[in-house]
């Protein structure tokens, strides 16, 4: 068999196309030809970091992806876990990282719309986003541009999809100047007994095309995802894709109507490398060819080559395997929701991935080697060092009120509002906690008592200081989180956000930050499901922080037993659950260093994986019987900062101790792991210390009370709360309104 | 009690609506789909909330100019109770259904948080459950709800007690004109609104302010 070369295959065209030389040689040996430039582009798109994991599969094998409620771990579009009542949460983060920096709305708005239709196309329909933003130094030229674009592109997709964003994050550092983050995370319900799956079986069945038509946006998008930016940035604009989140929610209604009816043999969406990935992944899960007649598709633009139609990334698509005798009930689906479809090729039982156009076929290849056979390479990598203690003497002094104001006022940990007003919170009627608490909350509509928890956590800094410790501290902050908020956390999902990993040094801390991830599912019961891994993350040479970013999910059995952290009255008593006897003590790798004194050194906090079990264990079970009246976490900037954000959540001020003898600034600044605020009613105190606490094995102490319209840290001066919260609300308004010079 | 509830390709708080009316009237609305020919029987007709057609081109604009627009206009004509929420209203100016424009927000931003009404006008079918004056807290969630009029427009629907809702204690989100988050026909029985009463009904939502709309509505067509 041969196939004309109307391009010749040069080492440049082979390199363009981000395959090494050996990768090529690879090639050559399996197809034992030279391949045509259609079929280049297709092991481009399969085999390139984005899509073949080549560099992180060897590590993510390690991580923990089962449990008794895990009824479908990483490997198909969506992680799905068992809640019970004959329910399913499908849920999955990814990154859209590269298209970001380069058109942010339009980058942003497809990452939402792409991790959308990851979850809808294994039949849940969508019920909570999150977006995970990482930008670089706000007084970076580029960084009010990139927050507002990606921002409004967030919330310009998921609004008009209607779906509620119930949390994130945003962070700022200067290493992403150049290469910014955006993380999307979408979550949805399904019967458990009604997955579709992206397995095509039967042979001779129709693969149908539904949605929006081809056009040559996104070519080479996921080839692009996996190189590094140089100066020539701004060209790279064309390989990003346009969102059109009104046809992405008539995709998604007739997708569920069309799944309603039986019909749905196999389903893939159409993201990165559309029709060549999609269509490669169903035949070869099933162990059948697949073969596709491109004259068939629907295209928006004239003259495309099978080139651009196998590698366009343009939005909104899916394919599937269709019951030939149930079509007509399908095509009155797609007519009713006024979507381009078509039949364009069949399943077959020869193994191969053939492409036909005008007359030709433009590609031959064995389909199961297209996605088995993707190089995967045990990357060398450099054990990172982490840095050493700091002296115990070495503690920068400052007022503990001024350090609280500054720091709450602060980039890293002043309000968001000015971000999540711009996200629907509210829709579908059933968010219980918006953007602002410990985990976005809302209920499983149709079921009486039942709530979904969802957060997503990580500490970049950490990350960069220790990987191992970064990658665990991420999971526990996670599963805090969501203790906190008094679920039970069932299952996460993980976005690797690394820089170049053929650099050792930087594949250490992937490494390492995987099995510390490893590490902590396992000792929490908390298995990963789903993922994505973005590699490449450098601008001229200089990676990003390691940001192994880990969305949690958590399940709660009664919505009428859960927390919130505002204080819930004055009067109550303040306990700090978990705390070393000094309350807080590690101040390496803290805000209050990095912020206040411009230091990134020391190690980051440890993580004690028991402990932070038994604490937290713990602290949920007093939700749940109402001794607990508001909890959160402590995290960045440790007890001061918590504090004053249970304050200021609540309107209601707290006045706290201070241990004689100790220096208040790791006790209030310090950020030591495996703590919780919790407040409970005076009368309620003495039971608890009665009855609970002898037996718990953990140290809780009495820290203050709630009350009074100020925040009062041991000696220092009270904060009047509206202090407080003008401060914690200024900083975002004002820098995106251009108010701050400098910035 | 009957209600109808039109969809159009697009609309995203049908299912919010839905729930709401059935919750509080006891039956499910009927579904209209925004090509369907004929309309069941109804007292009440609820365009929900959403982005219909996208909103690519003015929003509302395109769903004001489908054919079920044209039944709606009709029963409107006879007295039936009509409610446009967010996108509804939208699509009610744009048909001609009520005085004013809804034009991008004053910030060019999409704002989704909870604002002050006050219920300027409580002797209507639609705000009869409120007292006069009355200041309730609503979810608002949009990017197109600065209303705007031209000055005879205000004057008339002012003068008329057609300004159902004012937002209150310097909550205006998106600068309407003279505060306006609800407006009335002149013979006050079709209703717009930006802000979400059906998003603000039991106490998992946080409170309750938006369920005397609806009970208010539900007990007077029923």
């Amino acid at each position: 068999m041969s196939i004309p070369n109307d391009i010749p295959i040069t080492p440049e065209l082979v390199a363009d196309h981000g395959l090494k030389p050996d990768e090529y040689q690879k090639i050559l040996d399996l197809i034992g030809r030279e391949p045509t430039f259609t079929e280049l582009g297709i092991f481009s798109a399969m085999w390139n970091e984005h899509c073949s994991y080549k560099s992180s599969k060897k590590w993510l094998r390690t991580l923990p992806t089962t449990g008794p409620r895990v009824i479908q771990g990483p490997g198909e579009n969506a992680g799905v876990v068992d809640i019970g009542d004959g329910q399913a949460v499908v849920f999955k983060m990814e990154s859209h990282n590269h298209p970001s920096y380069i058109e942010p709305y339009q980058g942003a708005a497809t990452g939402v719309g792409g991790i959308l239709r990851d979850v809808f196309t294994m039949g849940a329909r969508p019920v909570a986003a999150m977006n995970a933003l990482r930008f670089g130094d706000p007084g970076h030229e580029k960084t009010r541009h990139l927050v507002a674009g990606v921002v409004a592109g967030v919330g310009g997709y998921g609004n008009s999809f209607g779906v509620p964003t119930v949390g994130g994050e945003v962070e700022f550092d200067e290493r992403y100047n150049g290469n910014i983050l955006v993380n999307a995370f979408a979550a949805g319900l399904a019967d458990a007994d009604k997955i579709f799956y992206s397995k095509a079986r039967g042979i001779g069945l129709p693969v149908v095309y539904l949605g929006a038509r081809t056009g040559r946006d996104g070519v080479g998008g996921a080839t692009m995802a996996s190189a590094e930016f140089g100066d020539d940035i701004d060209e790279k604009r064309p390989t990003v894709q346009v969102g059109d989140p009104f046809t992405e929610k008539r995709l998604l209604e007739a997708c569920l109507e069309l799944m309603a009816t039986g019909a749905v043999i196999a389903i893939q969406d159409m993201g990165a490398a559309g029709l060549t990935c999609s269509a490669v992944e169903m035949g070869a899960k099933g162990d059948l060819g697949i073969e596709l007649d491109l004259d068939k598709v629907p295209v928006r633009e004239e003259r495309m080559t099978p080139y651009e139609m196998m590698l366009s990334e343009s939005q909104e698509r899916m394919l599937m395997v269709l019951h030939p005798d149930k079509e007509a009930a399908a095509r009155a689906v797609f007519e009713k929701w006024e979507l381009d479809f078509a039949t364009v090729g069949r399943t077959t039982d020869d193994l191969r991935f053939r492409v036909l156009w005008q007359g030709d076929e433009v590609a031959n290849l064995p389909i199961k080697e297209l996605g088995d056979e993707a190089p995967e390479y045990d990357r060398p990598w450099d054990m990172p060092v982490p840095p050493p203690p700091l002296a115990p003497d070495d503690i920068p002094q400052m007022d503990v009120a001024d350090a609280l104001l500054r720091m709450i006022g602060s980039p890293a940990l002043c309000s968001r509002r000015w971000v999540y007003e711009q996200y629907d919170t509210w829709i579908q009627g059933n968010s219980l906690q918006r953007p602002g608490g410990d985990a976005g909350v809302i209920r499983v509509d149709g079921h009486p008592t039942k709530a979904l928890a969802f957060t997503s956590d990580v500490t970049p800094r950490y990350c960069e200081a220790d990987p191992f410790e970064g990658g665990k501290q991420a999971v526990a902050e996670a599963w805090r989180n969501l203790t906190a908020v008094g679920a039970d956390p069932i299952a996460a999902t993980d976005n690797l956000n690394f820089g170049n990993p053929e650099r050792p040094e930087i594949m250490g801390q992937l490494v390492q930050a995987v099995k510390g991830i490893g590490e902590a599912c396992r000792a929490l019961d908390f298995p990963i499901v789903s993922g994505n891994v973005s590699l490449y993350n450098e601008t001229n040479g200089r990676g990003i922080l390691p940001t192994p970013t880990i969305g949690g999910v958590g399940l709660i059995p009664d919505w009428t037993r859960m927390a919130r952290s505002g204080f819930a009255a004055e009067g109550e008593a303040i306990l700090l659950f978990g705390a070393p006897d000094w309350w807080g003590t590690h101040l390496g790798q803290s805000i209050y260093l990095r912020d206040l004194f411009g230091r990134r050194d020391g190690p980051p906090p440890p993580v004690d994986l028991a402990h932070e079990k038994k604490v937290g264990d713990l602290v949920r079970t007093l939700i749940r019987d109402g001794i607990a009246t508001a909890v959160h976490d402590l995290s960045d900037g440790g007890l001061a900062i918590a504090l004053a954000e249970m304050a200021i959540a609540s309107g209601i001020g707290a006045t706290v101790n201070q241990l004689e003898g100790g220096d208040p600034i790791p006790l209030f600044f310090g950020e030591d792991q495996g703590r919780y605020l919790v407040t409970m009613k005076r009368e309620t105190l003495d039971r608890f210390f009665e009855d609970i606490y002898p037996s718990a094995g953990v140290f809780a102490p009495w820290i203050g009370n709630t009350g009074g319209t100020a925040l009062t840290l041991g000696e220092a001066r009270p904060i009047p709360l509206a202090e407080l919260r003008a401060a914690h609300e200024a900083w975002f308004p004002r820098y995106m309104g251009g108010e701050l010079e400098g910035h | 009690m009957k209600s109808a509830v039109v969809t159009f390709p697009g609309s995203n708080r049908d299912h919010d609506m839905i729930v709401a009316l059935t919750r509080v009237g006891g039956t499910p609305p009927a579904i209209v789909w925004h090509k369907d020919t004929e309309v069941p029987a109804v007292d009440l007709i609820v365009i929900p909330g959403g982005f219909s057609y996208g909103d690519y081109l003015r929003a509302g604009a395109i769903a004001a100019r489908s054919p079920v627009m044209d039944i709606v206009r009709e029963r409107a004509a006879r007295g039936v109770k009509v409610l446009g929420v967010c996108n509804g209203f939208q699509v009610l100016t744009e048909a001609g259904l009520l005085p004013g424009v809804l034009m991008r927000n004053a910030s060019l931003r999409f704002v989704c948080r909870e604002v002050r009404l006050e219920v300027v006008n409580a002797d209507t079918a639609f705000t009869r459950g409120y007292a006069p004056g009355q200041v309730i807290r609503a979810p608002v969630a949009h990017h197109d709800g600065n209303y705007f009029a031209d000055s005879e427009t205000l004057a008339a629907i002012e003068g008329n007690g057609q300004v159902a809702f004012r937002y209150a204690e310097g909550t205006n989100p998106n600068g309407s004109i003279h505060d306006i988050a609800g407006v009335l026909n002149q013979d006050k029985n079709v209703l717009g609104l930006m802000p979400h009463p059906e998003n603000l009904i039991e106490s998992a939502h946080g409170g309750t302010d938006g369920l005397p709309l609806f009970s208010g509505l539900l007990q007077q067509v029923a």
